[in-house]
């Protein structure tokens, strides 16, 4: 039950790093904690329908796509640095929403 | 009892790594959260994950960030220190709302009971799930870290 | 058979990257055109039984349980028309080998990953070939490495990262409630035991994140960016294919397969498909840069696919297939334009643009075919699936919604006739008199798309019957 609870905290902790930063790689980082949440979220679920092995089968599959999207993003965050020479995200404003 | 204490542990980590000024120490707090959630994930009797999540999680993707960290040079101490008082000053009725929500859940979560039904078989292990029932996720796999290796050819390369 | 349109691209890729590297430089565009020829031609095989065979006892080997229904053939079909127009566009775009190379293996792999989203019947499978895919387009974007497409595939990379954590959430719910992660078994497992709380927690969540991926509004905020900022054939890939797979596609699934397509989520899909249609349309009359009024027009016609879902009866989801289809046509043909115009003249900026069509007469003349059908002109293929739509949407019940499409066509004609007359009509400005038409590059694929256009259009009455029927 306190599981849930976690996870739910997990989540808002991550979409607050999301939204109140201003560097490029605090983003990510609160985006790896909502994927720690999601992945809490998938072993509690597999612990209570007692089908643990499905549920690791899961988390083995969404790590290594993670770190995948990590790679990719951080090359993109490197690529950004070099061309601004900082990693402030209030510089990203050349594209108007 | 024990299970209340990691779990507090784990979401305290998270909140450090959020809240932590420098942003090496905001990695090295992703990697003791990742390893908080190992333990739990052994408690609940899911091994393979949790060695997975261990050397990845908290292996791999930290060293990633600490990589990057250093390739960009960071803010100084003064820069930091601003920026994380504007950061409070902005969004400072967030971390206030989260504790109240997550103790209201908590005292609600006595009548809350997301029911899901338990198989009653234990169900195959986890290494025949994966080879073989689930062989098309293991090709999307290979295909996804295929594409990860076009993205380094692609992104890090130096420019002539 | 199936399980080969997944294995040949990705055997394909690893057999392009063994070392021989100049036949392979020179050997993957053959290859690619030809696999993608393979793959429209694949879906118009008509026995049932070829698709579900067990070709060459593939089957020995690797169980992936492929099925493929009507809505997964049109996909299929979209997805090798796309990816064969693309790889025209990058040909003329990436001169230098080493370049080309690296953006047909990107190709192949993404086209793949959406080939596998398409013919998937399992939740988990498909949410790992929608990351796939994603991976692929976001370095698709990012693939010139220039400021502005860094900064839009970042954008990307974060709310994509969002959405993939909510599906991730909402996967997790419905599979340990049903037991299984099988379309059917979680069908049948929820019809036994429903849940409501979980099972609405779940469609919630996943609706939600597959809004933020088809790029709907209010969550559209990064596709405007990301179309401007990626490159000309990566554009023309995303736009045509990538969004509408993904999002789209993945929703008709969830939706058809989770029992109780409640009444809440359909007036959710409805009002949020009515809201970007006009939203987005309203946008597009505002823009002055060419790709940016595009991608505005891509969030409009992507409402309209989203009202046809919404409406719930089976003639809604002909439609909505059917706009598929056509949307994946005009759009591509008119980003091919933009590019075409972007790379003979030097800039996007409609205002500064005038009289085009008169050195570039077949971009001019696509461009026209396209903006019509996008519009729903008669009798352009655009009208007939508009047409199905609005009358889907009145015979549920719907009339407002019916009117807001009706209303949403009048503002797609009038952005496009203004982008026809500010930038193609009209008298030749000075500095476009050395302009010269684009190279065959550019010209046959939007002479192709623009053929099926009117083809397309021509043929639809007879054989619309027929179409409707398999739904």
């Amino acid at each position: 039950m306190f599981n849930l609870i976690a996870v739910v905290l997990l989540f808002a902790v991550g979409i607050y790093c999301l939204l109140a930063t201003y560097n490029l790689i605090r983003v990510l980082i609160g985006i790896e904690i909502m994927i720690k949440a999601v992945t809490l979220l998938v072993i509690f679920c597999g612990y209570q329908t007692n089908n643990l092995a499905l549920a690791q089968a899961f988390v083995i599959t969404v790590i290594v796509i993670e770190v995948v999207i990590m790679t990719v993003a951080v090359g993109v965050v490197v690529g950004i640095h070099r061309h601004n020479n900082t990693l402030d995200a209030r510089n990203i404003r050349k594209l108007k929403g | 009892m024990l299970e209340l204490f990691i779990l507090g542990l784990l979401v305290a980590a998270a909140i450090w790594t959020v809240m932590t000024r420098s942003l090496l120490r905001s990695a090295i707090g992703l990697a003791l959260a990742s390893a908080i959630l190992t333990i739990i994930m052994f408690r609940m009797d899911a091994n393979l994950a949790a060695v997975f999540e261990l050397s990845v999680c908290a292996g791999l993707i930290p060293v990633l960030f600490i990589s990057v960290i250093s390739l960009t040079h960071p803010w100084t101490f003064k820069e930091a220190i601003e920026i994380m008082k504007v950061r409070l000053a902005r969004f400072w009725g967030l971390p206030l709302v989260v504790v109240i929500l997550g103790t209201a859940l908590g005292l609600v979560s006595l009548k809350f009971k997301p029911q899901l039904p338990v198989a009653q078989t234990p169900g195959p292990d986890v290494r025949f799930i994966l080879w073989h029932l689930r062989q098309l996720d293991l090709l999307g796999q290979i295909t996804i870290i295929f594409t990860g290796v076009f993205a380094v050819i692609i992104l890090f390369r130096e420019r002539k | 058979m199936a399980a080969l349109l997944v294995l040949i691209p990705f055997l394909s890729v690893l057999i392009l990257n063994l070392p021989f590297r100049d036949f392979n430089r020179r050997a993957c565009f053959g290859a690619a055109a030809v696999l993608f020829l393979l793959q429209m031609g694949s879906v118009f095989v008509p026995d049932n039984s070829l698709w579900n065979a067990d070709q060459w006892g593939i089957g020995a080997f690797f169980n992936f349980g492929f099925k493929a229904d009507i809505l997964s053939k049109v996909v299929l079909f979209c997805i090798g028309l796309v990816s064969l127009v693309t790889l025209f566009t990058c040909r003329h775009f990436f001169k230098e080998a080493n370049r080309r190379f690296n953006f047909i293996n990107l190709l192949l792999i993404a086209a793949a990953g959406m080939n596998a989203i398409s013919l998937a019947q399992d939740i988990f499978s498909l949410y790992v070939f929608l990351e796939v895919t994603a991976v692929a387009s976001f370095i698709l974007i990012a693939f010139d490495r220039d400021i502005l497409g860094l900064e839009g595939a970042f954008k990307y990379i974060v709310l994509s990262g969002v959405a993939t954590v909510l599906m991730i959430a909402a996967i997790a719910l419905l599979v340990f409630s049903a037991g299984s992660a099988n379309f059917s078994a979680i069908h049948a497992g929820l019809l036994l035991k429903p849940n409501p709380l979980v099972i609405n927690l779940a469609l919630g969540l996943f609706i939600t994140a597959l809004l933020i991926k088809s790029g709907l509004m209010p969550f559209h905020g990064w596709l405007p960016d990301a179309y401007t900022a990626a490159p000309a054939p990566a554009s023309v890939f995303l736009a045509g294919a990538v969004t509408k797979v993904a999002g789209i596609y993945t929703l008709i699934r969830i939706l058809t397969s989770v029992p109780g397509f409640a009444n809440a989520s359909r007036d959710v899909l409805l009002f949020v498909g009515a809201f970007s249609a006009i939203l987005a349309a309203l946008a597009a009359l505002t823009q002055s840069d060419f790709k940016r009024m595009l991608s505005y027009s891509s969030i409009s016609q992507v409402g309209y696919i989203i009202l046809g879902v919404g409406s719930g009866t089976a003639l809604g989801l002909a439609g909505a297939t059917l706009h598929i289809f056509n949307h994946a046509v005009f759009k591509s043909l008119l980003f091919i334009n933009g590019a075409a115009v972007e790379s003979q003249t030097g800039s996007r900026d409609i205002d500064k643009m005038s009289g085009l069509s008169r050195r570039m007469p077949w971009t001019g003349l696509t461009s026209i075919l396209g903006s019509l059908s996008c519009a729903g002109i008669p009798p352009l293929a655009g009208f007939w699936s508009k047409l199905v739509i609005i009358i889907a949407l009145w015979l549920a019940g719907y009339k407002v919604y019916a009117v807001i499409a009706i209303l949403g066509s009048l503002l797609t004609l009038a952005y496009f006739l203004a982008l026809q007359r500010k930038a193609f009509f009209g008298k030749l400005g000075d500095e476009f008199q050395q302009v010269k038409e684009a190279g065959v590059d550019l010209i046959f694929p939007a002479l192709l798309l623009g053929g099926l256009i009117v083809g397309v259009g021509v043929l639809t009455p007879f054989v619309l019957d027929k179409f409707i029927k398999q739904f």
